[in-house]
Parts: structure tokens; C-alpha cells; sequence
């Protein structure tokens, strides 16, 4: 157990009459990149919302982080880092203010703040840029920026919900670049993306599939088990058994 | 023409589907007219006075004691010489004083007159001069109906509250209020339904298809003037019947004026909406550049005689200075409509002037 | 006989700002072509969008549609166009069936008369007809917006990014029905962000600062990448990447799905053998493999657009 920082059984979120996650069991595993896939509608926002101590469970349990997601959900916002497509910067600030902000949010001492500011600045090229204000960066630089400040408070688990959405291929690279960069300093990636390819650099995917999880593991299992050639054909496969549309 | 009336349909759904909004829309005349028609008031009530008479004698104490009875003021004592009303006042005995001079009845029947001096608080200048005008008003009654020899008197100032004998505040709101609404509805309204097609993007859509451009914009005027015409029927149910404000003049011209001051919004929300793009912007437009000194400034709550000059200067481009003016002329003067012709002439010219901006900078791309 | 055509275009949002577009080379786009437009955000895709539907004017040059100057004739234009911005612009408030009727009407004509054109893709969402558009999810809001877009039946279709987070079965099925609509002899120009649709492009421009760098069909483009291109992959992936970039035979390296693609330097002659025995015995990585890959169109815009 000591090597998941996610696990989760028989999770469920019913919205009245209508089951939108349905009896989900997983773990994501220390360090790995999981990639959490699905048509639009089949549950991946409402699971994650409960992930991420936004929301509550109908039913089963679950522990992100090495806390329970029924009782310690502020713990778990402490200890977890989250990025989606519209990333939240403050655009008439700079780039060393939102940093600070960020931190400061996170409850993280000035100092703590700086040196890690610093250190992931220059990692990722950064320093140069720190008075600018954000809005006057580039869109690349700015998804790096909205990056940077969700990994500031060195998460044990970063949530990535469709951080390439409408991005051309260089800069998605890049980006994932990032991605590989801090799971190599310990931290999990829990990201989730309609790019097929980016299925592909993960360490396992889930693929969802009307609220339940129809197929778990590595890119290269669940091409064997479904005798596909790519992780889309085996989306293809999975998302024409789908009942619900939307 | 079929496209155009899609368009009014669909506003039209848009708020009906926002009913938070229609309800506010229909519900704040009613409060305002509530609010200001019997809780807020600038009428004086139960004020105390005291009264300093060295030479007192029947006739001032049967004044005193007509001052006392009327609902404005609560006569609170005698007081010996103008110091010990300078100290009551401070002490906040009393809020006005009456000082009668020495030998008082004697000299109202010489030939320079009588003195009487009004005092009062004027921390609060606009209660002040209202105490002082009701006072007056009282003493000169009182010495008119009593005093013979008052009559012959020269000197005496004839002074007299026209057209609002009780000077029943609701008067001066009925019209202001209307000013004001009329011009939220209009003006905010249509211009926040128009920027925030822009926001969302829908903007592109329309602006692509064969509608003439500015008739999206007039689409969007339709509804909004239909529920203003509905705040202005509410509004003057009110007024007469719940307020009692009789209507002096002519219901007609009163109703065209208002639709004249309607449009003239409706241009105003035009034209503020296509010069900014997001809603907020709209809304504050709106709100600091018109209804702020529509309030201040228009006549509503202080007379515009009393500004300084270069706010009566401003004021005469607020259009809701006009409007009510012409309105207070009308509904409760009641003139003949030729005597509000000035009014109607520059509201006809100010909708000429902003409809032209309003339709000269209105964009049909998005630029 | 040719749709769209732009012989020089040039605009700027401001003074101090570079152009967001500034085509000098004249291109042009055949009737019944469908025409991808592919770039980095800020390369002036939405720009040139917002230029050909006669949203914004050029500042310099211009460009006709169907023959129709977008600066002189737009009034006429944008009868015989449909365009769907990056957003789908629908009315959050009003229900499928309402936005679907109000865009209808404002085009004067009606669901009915043009039905055949969006009955495949409307037909999905029949069962949601009173559902509020603000309630649907993305995929359907897209479908929704396609058939808002096409209910006038225009001529030419301006997509901008329309699959942008729109999940891969549903992206798949938006491309069935552009096909669909290419077979009535409709034009579309669409961008997108993913290079499996550009491929499914009659021809594709790769745009960057407001400039097209290649105009072609993605085989020519395809065709003419002229660099040793290899597919690698070992046990450890990421470690492999930051291997490969020190390697002097490598000029370029990046992810592609389960492997990494390498581009060779010019001079270099490297076997894929060659490379693989290096990874091995100098890095010691275990289980590599290594093939010659053709270049995709990814390859392609990976290595132009830079």
C-alpha cells in the first residue's frame, strides 16, 4: 500500500437517477505517469472532482495522497498540485508575483517559496522572464508558467486535466518534456488528454467508458489484450460499446 | 425581415428564461416608489424648538402654540435670552429656535416692522432651510389670518409653497424615479445583452450572417422597450394610487414624453454598447457615467439651483434633467404642453445626436 | 475552379505588434477542397479565419471568396459562408432545438429545407432537443454548433480548431461528416491542432507568424522531409530522450507515441544498427529497438514549424 498514493474502491458519484462514475476501483502507483482516458461524458471530470476533494463520493472509498477523501479532503488539496486547459494566472502580474501568490496559497514560508521558485525557474528557463508580466508571454510560456506554479508546493501527486487541449504538436512535446522532468523528481502525474499519442508516453492508462473503468494497464498490455495496434484503436474499440452519447 | 424577427423572439426568450432579472426589472420600480414615496423623506418631522420672547404677550404665545400643534414641531420651552438658545442647541435640545425682539408686539404695529429671527441647527443644511421655510411659512400664516395691520404692512414678503401646499416630498420623486428606472432598463439592459453576445462569441456568428448588423441591435431594443413601457404603467399605477400624486396635466403628453425618453435610453445603450467590449465595462459605464448623476445631479434629490454652477452646468446635459422636469411640469403642475416644448425639443435632440454616434460607430465587424 | 482566393493579406492588431497576418505569397483554395490550416497558437490561424469571413479588414492586399471581394462584397459574402469560431458560439440559455431554429431563421430558411445536410449529426441529438445548450458536454455542443453552422447550406465552411477537447471517437466521426460534405462540393477550411486530421486534408498549409512556410498535400509534404528519420525505443524512455540528445549523430529527438523519432544529421550515415549498438553499449539501455520510420506529417511540422 505504501507505494500507492492513490487508491481508490468502489467509487461512486450518482447525480439523482443518473450514475456519472459506477463502481471504480484503481490505483496509480508512486512515481508512475497514469493516464486516465475517456470519450466526453463517460464519468473523468466528476472522478476526479472527487479525486481532488472537490466533491464527495455516493458511495466506496478512497485515499489520494495517503489521505481518505471522506474526512481529509483539505489535507489532500494541501498535498496535491492541479493544472487544467484554462490555466489560472493572474495575467497583470509578473511572473515572480504569481509564483509568490501560488506559494503563499499553499501556506509555503517566503523563503521556501523563493528557493523553490528559484530552483524551478531555472529548470525551466525561467529566470530571464521572472519581471515580466505574464500576459505578455507567450501562450508556450505561459502553459509553462501555469506548470511551474502547480508543482510549486512540491505535490505529492500533480492532476494534469487536459493540459494539451488546442495545442500544435512542438509545444505539446514540450510539454510533456516538463511533465517527465518532475515525475523524475518523485512526483505521480495523473493526467487526462483526447491525444492518443500522449496515451502512448504514459506509464499505465485507464480508459473510461460510461462511468466504469473497461481497461487498465500499460500502453503496450492493453494494445496485446485488445490485439490494437495503437492506443486510438483501442479507444475505438472500447468507446463504440458505449451506451450513453454525452 | 423574417431573420429580424427571429432575432426579437430570441430576446425575448433570453429574458424570459433569465426570470431573476425580469422580476428585478418589474420589482425595483415598485420598491423604489415604496422606498421613497414613505420611508425616506426629506420632510421634517418633530422638530424641537424653544422660543425666546423678552417681551412675551397673547399673540406670540397663541403662535407658539400653533407651532406646537402642527406635526412639524415640538415646542420644547422658554428660553431667556439668545445664549440660552445658543446653549440648548448645542447641547441638542432643540434643533430650531424662534427670537422674538425686545418690544415685539408694540414695533409690529409702528411702521418699520417687527424682527423675528429664525434659528436653527444647520448641521444638516438641507433639513436647516427646510425648518426655516416651514417655520416662516407658519409665522407668516399666522400673523396673515390674525393681524390686520400685518395686511398693511409694506414690507411683509409674500411667501407661498406653490403647487405642493404640503410639500409632500413624493412630488419631486415621482418623476425622478421614473428617470431613473426607465433609463436602467433601457440604457443598462440593452447594452449588457449586446456586449455579452461579444463576450460569449456569438457575436462573430451574427455579424457573419446576411442580418443587417444593426439589426441585431435594434432586435435587442424591441423587448426592452416593451418591458419599459411596462415599468412606466407600473410605475404610474403607483403613483396615483398609491402614493395619491394626482395627475395635473395631460396623461397623453406625459405618456409621449416618456417614450421619447425611452428611446433616447435605448440609444444610450447602444451606443455605450459598441464602444466596450465586456460586460463590466458596460455596467459601469453605465452606471457612473449616467445613473450616478442622473441621482445627483438631474433634480432628483437636490435642487438643481442650489449646485454650484459648474454642476448646473453638467446638469444640462443629463438627459434625465429634462425629462423630469417635463414630467414634474406636466403631472403635477399641469401645464399645457406648450410650456414644456424647451424639455421635449432637447430630449427630441439629444436622441437625434446619440442614435447618429451610436448607429455612425456601430461596427459591423469586430474590430 | 477556385473557392477562395488571396493574392497578397495583411493585418495587424496594433503598431508595436507584428503583423498577425502577413501572407505575400498568393495561394488558393479549389471548390469542393478541404483546406487545413495548421500552426502554433498566436500563428494568426484565427486571424485569417476572421479576415476571410469578413469579420475584421485587411489592411493591405485582399482576397475574394467565390468570387466575392471580402472587403467590397461582404455584405454578400457572408450569405454564402459558414463559419464556426474557436468557442462554440451558442446560446447557453436556450434550449438545442431553440438555437438550432433562431440560427435558421437567421439565415431565413428553416430546419426543414436544409435537413439533409446536418440530419446525420442532429439526428444524435434529437433526444436532447429541449436540453439547454449551457448543459451539454463537449462533444455535443460541438455537433450542435456544426449544424447551427450548416443549417443556410453556405458554400464554403470556415472550422476554426472546431475538435479542440472533443475526445478521439467523436474527432473521428466530425471527419466522416466533413468528408460527407466535401462529396456535396461544399469548400472547408478548417484548423486544427491534431496532425492526424491534417492529414485527412486535401491540402494543408503549416502557418506560422502570420506566414504559410508549406502549402502542399500532406503526401508531398510527407514526401518531401529528406532527412534519416529513426524510430527508437529501449526500457526507459525518458532517460533515453536525454541519451539520444547528447549523441553527435542526432540533430533533433523527440516523443512520438511509444517510441522517440530521431532525426539525423545531414553527414551522418548512422545504420539504425549503428545507433541501437551505441544506446547499448554506451548508455547501457536494455531492450532497445531501433527502425527507419517514414515521416508523418507530424515529423514534418515538427521540423518546420521548429
Amino acid at each position: 500500500m505504501e507505494d500507492n498514493v492513490i487508491q481508490v474502491e468502489h467509487l461512486t458519484k450518482k447525480f439523482g437517477s443518473f450514475t456519472a462514475v459506477d463502481d471504480i476501483t484503481f490505483e496509480v502507483r508512486k512515481g508512475e505517469i497514469f493516464g486516465f482516458l475517456g470519450a466526453n461524458g463517460a464519468g473523468k471530470t466528476t472522478a476526479m472532482k472527487m479525486l481532488t476533494g472537490l466533491s464527495f463520493p455516493t458511495s466506496g472509498k478512497g485515499m489520494v495522497a495517503g489521505y481518505d477523501i471522506w474526512t481529509q479532503s483539505e489535507l489532500i488539496k494541501k498535498n496535491i498540485g492541479y493544472m487544467s486547459q484554462k490555466f489560472a494566472l493572474y495575467s497583470d502580474l509578473t511572473v515572480r508575483d504569481n509564483i509568490g501568490i501560488f506559494g503563499g496559497i499553499y501556506g509555503m514560508k517566503r523563503a521556501d517559496v523563493r528557493r523553490r521558485a528559484t530552483e524551478l525557474m531555472e529548470r525551466l528557463g525561467f529566470m530571464s522572464e521572472k519581471d515580466v508580466r505574464v500576459k505578455e508571454l507567450p501562450q508556450g510560456w505561459k502553459q509553462k508558467l501555469a506548470f511551474l506554479v502547480a508543482v510549486i508546493h512540491n505535490p505529492r501527486i500533480l492532476f494534469l486535466d487536459e493540459p494539451t487541449g488546442g495545442v500544435d504538436p512542438a509545444a505539446r512535446r514540450q510539454f510533456w518534456e516538463l511533465i517527465y522532468d518532475v515525475v523524475d523528481s518523485g512526483i505521480t502525474a495523473f493526467v487526462t488528454t483526447h491525444y492518443m499519442d500522449e496515451a502512448e508516453y504514459c506509464s499505465r492508462i485507464s480508459m473510461m467508458v460510461d462511468g466504469r473503468i473497461e481497461a487498465l494497464g500499460s500502453p503496450a498490455e492493453l494494445k496485446s489484450e485488445f490485439g490494437a495496434g495503437s492506443i486510438a484503436d483501442v479507444f475505438d474499440i472500447l468507446a463504440r460499446g458505449a451506451k450513453r452519447s454525452e | 425581415m423574417k431573420g429580424f424577427f427571429a432575432f426579437v423572439r430570441k430576446e425575448f426568450l433570453h429574458i424570459f428564461r433569465d426570470r431573476r432579472t425580469l422580476l428585478v426589472l418589474i420589482g425595483l420600480p415598485t420598491m423604489l416608489i415604496v422606498l421613497f414615496g414613505f420611508a425616506i423623506s426629506t420632510e421634517i418631522r418633530n422638530v424641537n424648538i424653544g422660543v425666546c420672547a423678552p417681551d412675551k404677550d397673547v399673540s406670540i404665545a397663541r403662535l407658539v402654540d400653533k407651532i406646537d400643534r402642527s406635526e412639524y414641531f415640538t415646542f420644547k420651552g422658554w428660553y431667556g435670552s439668545a445664549m440660552d438658545v445658543d446653549r440648548a442647541m448645542k447641547k441638542g435640545e432643540i434643533d430650531a429656535a424662534l427670537v422674538f425682539s425686545e418690544d415685539f408686539s408694540s414695533s409690529l404695529m409702528s411702521a418699520e416692522g417687527a424682527e423675528i429671527s429664525v434659528v436653527t441647527d444647520a448641521v444638516n443644511p438641507n433639513n436647516a432651510s427646510m425648518e426655516v421655510m416651514y417655520l416662516t411659512n407658519i409665522v407668516y400664516g399666522y400673523f396673515f389670518s390674525d393681524t390686520d395691520s400685518m395686511r398693511q404692512s409694506p414690507l411683509v414678503p409674500n411667501l407661498r409653497m406653490l403647487y405642493n401646499p404640503q410639500l409632500r416630498s413624493s412630488y419631486n420623486f415621482v418623476p425622478g424615479i421614473m428617470g431613473l428606472i426607465l433609463l436602467l432598463v433601457c440604457a443598462l439592459m440593452t447594452s449588457v445583452s449586446i456586449v455579452r453576445e461579444k463576450e460569449t462569441g456569438t457575436m462573430e456568428v451574427l455579424l457573419v450572417s446576411p442580418v443587417k448588423p444593426i439589426g441585431i441591435v435594434f432586435a435587442k431594443m424591441i423587448p426592452y422597450f416593451v418591458i419599459s413601457c411596462m415599468v412606466l404603467v407600473i410605475t404610474l399605477l403607483l403613483t396615483i394610487f398609491v402614493l395619491k400624486v394626482p395627475v395635473e396635466g395631460s396623461f397623453f403628453w406625459m405618456i409621449l414624453v416618456s417614450l421619447l425618453y425611452i428611446i433616447l435610453s435605448l440609444g444610450i445603450g447602444l451606443l455605450v454598447s459598441s464602444l466596450v467590449k465586456t460586460q463590466i465595462i458596460a455596467t459601469l459605464i453605465i452606471g457612473m457615467v449616467f445613473l450616478v448623476p442622473v441621482m445627483m445631479m438631474s433634480g432628483m434629490l437636490y435642487p438643481i439651483e442650489s449646485m454650484p454652477y459648474v454642476f448646473q452646468l453638467i446638469a444640462q446635459v443629463i438627459p434625465a434633467k429634462w425629462y423630469i422636469e417635463a414630467i414634474r411640469k406636466i403631472m403635477i403642475e399641469g401645464v399645457p404642453f406648450v410650456f414644456v416644448l424647451k424639455e421635449v425639443g432637447v430630449l427630441l435632440g439629444m436622441t437625434v445626436v446619440i442614435f447618429t454616434a451610436a448607429v455612425l460607430k456601430f461596427n459591423d465587424r469586430i474590430e | 475552379m477556385d473557392s477562395i482566393v488571396v493574392r497578397r493579406l495583411k493585418k495587424s492588431y496594433g503598431r508595436t505588434l507584428p503583423p498577425a497576418v502577413d501572407l505575400q505569397e498568393p495561394f488558393s483554395v479549389r471548390q469542393g477542397e478541404l483546406f487545413g490550416i495548421i500552426g502554433p497558437d498566436g500563428a494568426g490561424k484565427t486571424t485569417l479565419f476572421r479576415l476571410l469571413t469578413t469579420l475584421v479588414s485587411p489592411d493591405e492586399g485582399t482576397a475574394t471568396v467565390e468570387g466575392l471581394d471580402i472587403v467590397r462584397d461582404y455584405r454578400q459574402l457572408r450569405t454564402i459562408t459558414g463559419y464556426m469560431p474557436g468557442r462554440f458560439s451558442l446560446y447557453p440559455d436556450l434550449s438545442v432545438k431553440e438555437n438550432l431554429t433562431f440560427f435558421a431563421s437567421v439565415f431565413g430558411t428553416d430546419i426543414k429545407t436544409n435537413y439533409h445536410l446536418i440530419g446525420d449529426i442532429y439526428c444524435r441529438l434529437e433526444p436532447f432537443e429541449d436540453r439547454k445548450a449551457g448543459n451539454l458536454s463537449g462533444g455535443m455542443k460541438q455537433k450542435l454548433a456544426l449544424c447551427c453552422t450548416l443549417i443556410h447550406s453556405p458554400r464554403v465552411l470556415f472550422l476554426d480548431e472546431p475538435t479542440t477537447g472533443v475526445d478521439p471517437s467523436s474527432r473521428r466521426e466530425f471527419w466522416e461528416t466533413l468528408a460527407r460534405l466535401k462529396d456535396t462540393g461544399m469548400t472547408i477550411v478548417v484548423s486544427t491542432a491534431y496532425m492526424d486530421e491534417a492529414d485527412r486534408c486535401d491540402r494543408v498549409a503549416m502557418m506560422k507568424s502570420g506566414r504559410f512556410l508549406v502549402t502542399d498535400s500532406p503526401a508531398a509534404i510527407r514526401g518531401d522531409f529528406g532527412r534519416q528519420l529513426l524510430a527508437v525505443r529501449s526500457d526507459e524512455m525518458f532517460r533515453l530522450l536525454q541519451d539520444l540528445r547528447k549523441m553527435p549523430q542526432v540533430d533533433r529527438c523527440y516523443t512520438f507515441g511509444d517510441t522517440h523519432h530521431v532525426v539525423l544529421n545531414d553527414g551522418c550515415k548512422s545504420a539504425p544498427e549503428g545507433i541501437g549498438r551505441i544506446l547499448e553499449e554506451e548508455y547501457g539501455h536494455k531492450g532497445v529497438s531501433v527502425r527507419v520510420q517514414p515521416a508523418t506529417l507530424e515529423d514534418c511540422y515538427m521540423n518546420v514549424g521548429g
